[in-house]
């Protein structure tokens, strides 16, 4: 982006009419040579504008009346485009800014701004929207920091200024679950941190959260700082990152609260499916919940029941369903549901925050909802995928399209679902929208052709995100543009801990803006797309909404239709513990909720006397008399699965005689272990 | 009979002659009874229940005697589940024989007056724990006092639960239990059986039982971490061979992981009063087990019995379950019915350690209404008692500690007044739905309909004479059980068993129980249940999920490096290591890391340079490592 800028800069005979108002003053006054007499015609409206537009917010309506224009001439906002758009700029200055209202960028003559992080730059007359309400203000940026908000305001000479013409100015998005860098049987994604950000950046999305995804047994510290070192190298916009925990056991709360107090992450998300890879048992939950809540950082559930998947996964593969179709089937939709409701029942015993990723269903959806009204502190994500489509495309005939829907959990057979799904989320019942973008190519898909257990999951999602429910809800009356902020941006910002920083215009938030167009139009295709994966779910589909220009730091970094993103501008954003939006109700909760035992006498009736409680202790095997039971075999740890953490195993001693265990054997635990 | 009974006026003038002039509803009766009746002499009883009449030379010594016994019941208004009528009962040889006006049957039977009282199928316990030991301590009741009980309060069938401890074998367990029942129980009983730990090795033995032994129910738990519960994964794979062996999957629905942790919390806390018990089983607690049950019987296709329902979204989880279609029951039970959890903060300890029962009951005092409401309209379909009596000092085992505190609560005497009091009295249900959910709904779901549950030509004669007008107050001092506290105590009920005949003997009359130790029968239960199996037949045939044929996918394939992880386990290996594996700790971290063979982080505490895929030797060394 810098080149395309700095080029711009060196044009020091620029179009008169992109000189700022603020540049108008008595002493700014310039003589342009040989664009003089247009100079003098221009200026004069420019200044009127300008008064109106500080001034006054009614005198605004005839002006976004014009805004129709821009959808006849507005190009759909892709790649092609972006050339005839640029020359419309520079090329043709006698077009006034009735012609063309578009956003426009007005660089000041002669301003020179060497690096991007001390641009400075005004934007003007657009309509501020945060969560909470809409003003008509300018924005001024320095140094990639939002300066002022307001109307009249005082600015340096010598900024470029950005013609808002009344569109919304709101804080850039953020997308609080996108895939980047997860790999799938040694494969990477097809869209890592920089391909990944550069869609989302084109989406309106200036900030991501990654998920950090180490297999099991890996260190947990290392893999953050592998995904943080692959970030800083290639992200174009801020990030964080979310920790995925694999397993749970000791050393993980070790690096789990290395990772929460010194490097700055506040949110790690566990498993209920992926039986054997991930998954956790629910005294394993209800610890890492109670371990999280202490540490203050917020848990975040892949709700589906992988017990039961495993089940069903064998049982589909023995019909000799090996399709996507396979993939669906056997993860119903009560699976999601029934772990929802399980992890906020175990949130809700541990008192711990819950965010429940990827709502896929409506039943789902609902279990949160009622969860909520029922006074939990759980939060909902729905992804892109949800909100726009239905799961009826696993059954397309063509395998490569099937194959590219598989996610988990599954987009729903319900026609219905992203409806619902959309009324929830305007309706605050669901809180966030996330991408869970994590593309991979249809060759990596296809290791999966004969096993849809095997197709790498993940959709596409991270630049279409904002421009979707703008779409779906708020095009629809569903929301309002404050709830549309709300749910692409503030919401994420305040369970993670990153508002007001991110998440709102505001003096001293990051300058992470958007200028929203709610006409421009587009429909959906893989060859616009900045992703590099070869297939786009939402094919075909058209879309209202999106970005007409994105500020990322205080930056431009795409500006209808052209893309101007750095590679490795993107800064790493750390996130306190103890978020206030998710903790605070926790915290008083707790003080609330102390148990109270009943101070009774001593009981001093009689009692009977319980032999050495031989009853619990299992029969040894050879004891059992019936045919049947065999020494469960191999399959014995199937049967075992939840026994375990305590300690206590009661079955501990079984199959062995009580003399042989060695709690602390003579050469220490070492070689125990290892053998584990 | 030892509990209080009042009679009310009305019971005063509905003595027989009174009666028989007034203009008030009354049944039909044939014209030759009448004279027969108005010739006799009547005698006047301070009770306002059913007599029985004798004929001349027939004596009390016949009770003695199992077969054999004429009855015939007459003027009673007989009620079923689907409909009333007023009819006479004729009962011989343990079975009821005819029913209708003016029977012609032999003399010299003996009469059962039930004239302005109710003729209803004996009520059926569905669930009782009679005789399963918990911490190595039987239970204060056993099968003589259990029955003993039941049959007081008007339930002459019940179903026990054999609890089979972890290991042991089922067909041994049921065996046992079935000994001890035949030798000392009164009544008929039938027993369901308690699988504490799955394993595919229990087929063998569930067909067995199944086909042969007449057992169509088996309960899982999900709680009692460590001891009985089972994974989801076990209550899969059990609840497909259930279904397909067409026997009902029942539930003990709580969270057993979460329960375990609460514990250890509560302990760590100080707290060791019974009032532990209910901190640490809280009600989401069961909501969410009831929730992921349903799931899971929705996913399997197979029907679900749900044991003790207790709580108010319990409850609700089942009854929106049922009305998306999934073939699910539930039980509530006599506690959960008559009286809350406020008295865990008793303190008096003995009181407050006799309501210990899981789930425990509620601490929400609007609880049994709700329950009750859901019974009358059908979300619910069965009472149970739950009976497991421990006396207080069996109690104080956990004196220091609540978890030690042996579960279970009284309610096998009271549970068909309970019912009747808080259902049919407050005008909730009618009467034809309390003989549903007390006897009939059980018989049906348990296989044992028309036989038991339905006053009917050829049904077995457990037949009780009901008089809904005559109140009881409960107590300890008076009930037939042995434990000292009884937790409905001082609670008066409307609604009381006045006559009860088993097996077509009168048992209770008078007031007076007239048992035999060891007169009830063992009642088989055929597989596939109609009530149940209908739905469930049909939908195993929809229920197909079909693949989509597609061109064979041809594109470019991603390599994928040596996928270490689609290496099939070699299971042979690994049968005798596998316990010793479970030894050390680490065996903690691994409990979800099973059967696929799957397990990523086999090699993760090795260097990776020594990750041998396909060793020269065969794979056997490294999967014993592992």
């Amino acid at each position: 982006m810098s080149d395309c800028r700095r080029e711009w800069n060196r044009e020091d005979e620029l179009p008169v009419y992109l000189a700022g108002p603020i540049a108008t003053g008595p002493n700014q006054r310039k003589s342009y040579g040989m664009f003089s007499s247009v100079e003098g015609a221009f200026d004069s409206k420019t200044i009127d504008f300008d008064n109106y537009a500080v001034g006054r917010k009614g005198s605004r309506t005839p002006r976004s009346g014009s805004r129709e224009r821009v959808l006849d001439s507005g190009d759909p906002a892709g790649k092609t485009s972006s050339e005839g758009r640029e020359g419309s700029l520079t090329d043709s200055p006698g077009e006034a800014e009735d012609v063309r209202p578009g956003v426009v960028v007005r660089y000041p003559s002669g301003m020179e701004s060497s690096n991007g992080e001390s641009e400075r730059l005004l934007i003007k007359g657009g309509r501020v929207v945060n969560d909470d309400q809409s003003i008509y203000a300018d924005v001024y940026i320095e140094d990639g920091l939002i300066k002022q908000v307001g109307e009249n305001l005082v600015v340096p000479a010598g900024v470029k200024v950005i013609e808002a013409n009344g569109r919304m100015v709101i804080p850039g998005g953020i997308d609080v679950n996108t895939c980047l860098m997860k790999s799938h049987l040694g494969t990477q994604p097809a869209d890592d941190f920089l391909q990944g950000t550069k869609a989302a950046l084109a989406g309106g999305t200036t900030m991501i959260i990654d998920h950090v995804t180490p297999e099991p047994g890996q260190s947990l510290l290392e893999a953050f700082e592998r995904w943080q070192e692959a970030a800083d190298k290639k992200a174009c916009c801020d990030y964080s990152l979310h920790v995925d925990v694999p397993q749970w056991d000791e050393t993980v709360k070790e690096e789990l609260e290395l990772l929460v107090q010194d490097k700055g992450i506040n949110s790690f998300q566990v498993y209920m499916a992926y039986k054997d890879l991930y998954q956790l048992s629910d005294s394993q939950l209800y610890e890492a919940f109670s371990f999280l809540k202490q540490l203050g950082a917020v848990a975040l559930v892949h709700a589906e029941n992988g017990d039961v998947i495993a089940q069903e996964q064998t049982k589909i593969l023995r019909m000799g369903i090996t399709g996507p179709e396979g993939h669906a089937l056997s993860r119903p939709e009560e699976l999601e549901a029934e772990a929802v409701f399980r992890a906020i029942t175990l949130g809700n015993r541990v008192n711990c925050p819950v965010y429940i990723t990827k709502v896929m269903s409506k039943s789902a959806a609902d279990t949160i909802a009622q969860a909520r009204r029922r006074g939990c502190v759980v939060f909902g994500e729905p992804i892109t995928a949800s909100l726009v489509t239905d799961g009826s495309h696993y059954w397309n005939k063509n395998w490569a399209k099937a194959a590219a829907y598989v996610t988990s959990p599954p987009l729903s057979t319900d026609p219905t679902t992203p409806d619902h799904l959309n009324t929830l989320l305007a309706s605050g019942d669901l809180q966030v929208v996330g991408s869970a973008h994590c593309a991979y190519s249809t060759s990596q898909k296809a290791i999966g052709r004969e096993d849809f257990t095997l197709i790498p999951e993940g959709t596409n999602g991270v630049e279409e995100r904002m421009a979707f429910v703008w779409d779906k809800a708020a095009a629809m009356g569903k929301m309002d543009e404050n709830q549309f902020v709300a749910v692409t941006s503030t919401n994420a910002a305040k369970i993670f801990n990153l508002y007001p920083r991110k998440g709102r215009i505001a003096v001293g938030s990051d300058a992470d803006v958007v200028i929203w167009d709610p006409d421009s139009s587009k429909i959906i295709s893989a060859k616009l797309q900045q992703s590099a994966s070869e297939y786009n779910i939402f094919e075909g589909v058209e879309c209202r909404g999106g970005p007409a220009l994105v500020l990322s730091q205080g930056r431009v970094v795409y500006e209808e239709g052209q893309l101007q993103a750095q590679q490795g501008a993107g800064r790493f954003i750390p996130r306190k513990h103890f978020p206030d939006y998710a903790y605070q109700r926790i915290k008083i909760r707790d003080q609330a909720k102390s148990k109270q035992g009943v101070t009774r006498g001593m009981y001093d009736g009689p009692v009977h006397d319980v032999f050495a409680t031989p009853k619990y202790v299992t029969p040894s095997p050879s004891a059992k008399t019936s045919p049947t039971s065999h020494q469960p075999p191999p399959i014995r740890n199937l049967h075992q699965s939840n026994f375990s953490l305590s300690g206590a195993q009661a079955d501990d001693f079984v199959p062995r005689r009580s003399g042989h265990r060695i709690v602390a054997p003579p050469g220490g635990r070492s070689n125990i272990t290892n053998l584990g | 009979m030892m509990s209080e009974r009042r009679c009310s006026e009305d019971d005063d003038r509905s003595s027989l002659i009174s009666r028989l002039g007034s203009d008030s509803p009354r049944p039909r009766m044939n014209p030759q009874t009448q004279r027969r009746r108005a010739a006799r002499p009547q005698p006047q009883s301070p009770h306002g229940g059913g007599r029985v009449l004798f004929p001349p030379g027939h004596t009390w010594e016949n009770h003695g005697k199992r077969e054999g016994d004429r009855l015939i019941i007459k003027g009673g208004k007989i009620v079923n589940d689907d409909q009333s009528f007023y009819a006479d009962v004729y009962v011989e040889d343990g079975t009821i024989k005819q029913i209708g006006e003016n029977l012609i049957i032999p003399s010299c039977v003996k009469t059962v007056d039930a004239y302005g009282q109710l003729v209803i199928p004996g009520g059926v316990d569905a669930n009782t724990n009679l005789h399963a030991p918990q911490r190595g301590m039987n239970p204060t009741d056993d099968f003589y006092q259990g029955t003993r009980a039941a049959l007081s309060g008007g339930t002459t069938t019940i179903m026990d639960h054999v609890l089979v401890e972890p290991g042991a074998s089922l067909l041994t367990a049921f065996d046992q239990w079935r000994e001890a029942a035949e030798e000392k129980s009164c009544c008929d009983f039938s027993l369901h059986l308690d699988i504490t730990r799955w394993h595919e090795g229990l087929c063998e033995e569930l067909e067995i039982l199944i086909k042969d032994q007449g057992v169509n129910s088996f309960l899982f738990f999900m709680a009692y971490k460590d001891k009985y519960q089972s994974s989801d994964s076990q209550l899969y794979e059990a609840f497909g061979v259930l279904r397909d062996l067409g026997a009902i999957a029942q539930i003990h629905a709580e969270n057993g992981d979460i329960i375990d942790e609460e514990q250890k919390k509560l302990l760590f806390l100080g707290i060791t009063g019974p009032e532990g018990h209910i901190l640490s089983h809280p009600e989401e607690v069961e909501t969410e087990a009831v929730y992921r049950a349903v799931t899971i019987a929705k996913q399997t296709n197979c029907p679900l019995y749900v044991t003790k329902v207790m709580s108010k979204s319990a409850a609700e989880v089942i009854a929106k379950a049922r009305k998306k279609g999934i073939v699910v029951y539930g039980e509530p039970i006599t506690a959960s019915l008559a009286t809350d959890g406020s008295h865990y903060w008793s303190k008096d300890w003995p009181t407050a350690a006799a309501f210990v029962m899981s789930p425990p009951l509620n601490r929400d005092p609007s609880t049994p209404q709700y329950l009750t409401s859901l019974l009358a309209c059908g979300d619910l379909q069965v009472t149970s008692s739950a009976h497991a009596s421990f006396s207080t000092a069996q109690k104080a085992v956990g004196k220091d500690d609540f978890t030690l505190i042996p579960e279970g609560t009284n309610g096998i005497e009271e549970r068909m007044s309970v019912v009747w009091d808080r259902a049919v009295s407050t005008g909730k249900m009618d009467e034809n739905e309390f003989v549903a959910v007390t006897s009939t709904n059980a018989a049906k779901l348990f296989n044992i309909y028309p036989r038991k549950g339905r006053i009917a030509v050829g049904s077995d004669a457990d037949i009780v004479i009901w008089n809904p007008k005559e109140t009881r107050t409960v107590s300890a001092k008076t009930h037939n059980l042995m434990v000292e506290v009884n937790i409905l105590e001082g609670l008066e009920f409307r609604g009381v068993a006045s006559v009860v005949i088993s097996g077509g003997r009168v048992v209770l009359e008078d007031g007076k129980l007239n048992v035999t130790k060891g007169s009830g029968r063992f009642i088989s239960r055929k597989a596939f249940p109609d009530t149940v199996y209908k739905r469930i037949r049909a939908r195993s045939k929809m229920a197909e999920a079909r693949g989509v044929p597609r061109g064979n996918y041809d594109g470019p394939v991603h390599d994928v490096i040596s996928v270490p992880k689609l290496v099939p386990p070699t299971p042979t290996t690994r049968g005798p290591t596998c316990p010793k594996t479970q030894a050390s700790l680490r065996n903690l971290h691994q409990s979800g890391f099973t059967l696929a063979g799957n397990q990523v982080d086999d090699h993760i505490p090795r260097r990776s340079a020594q990750k041998i895929v396909a060793p020269p030797g065969g794979r056997s060394n490294i999967t014993s490592l592992s």
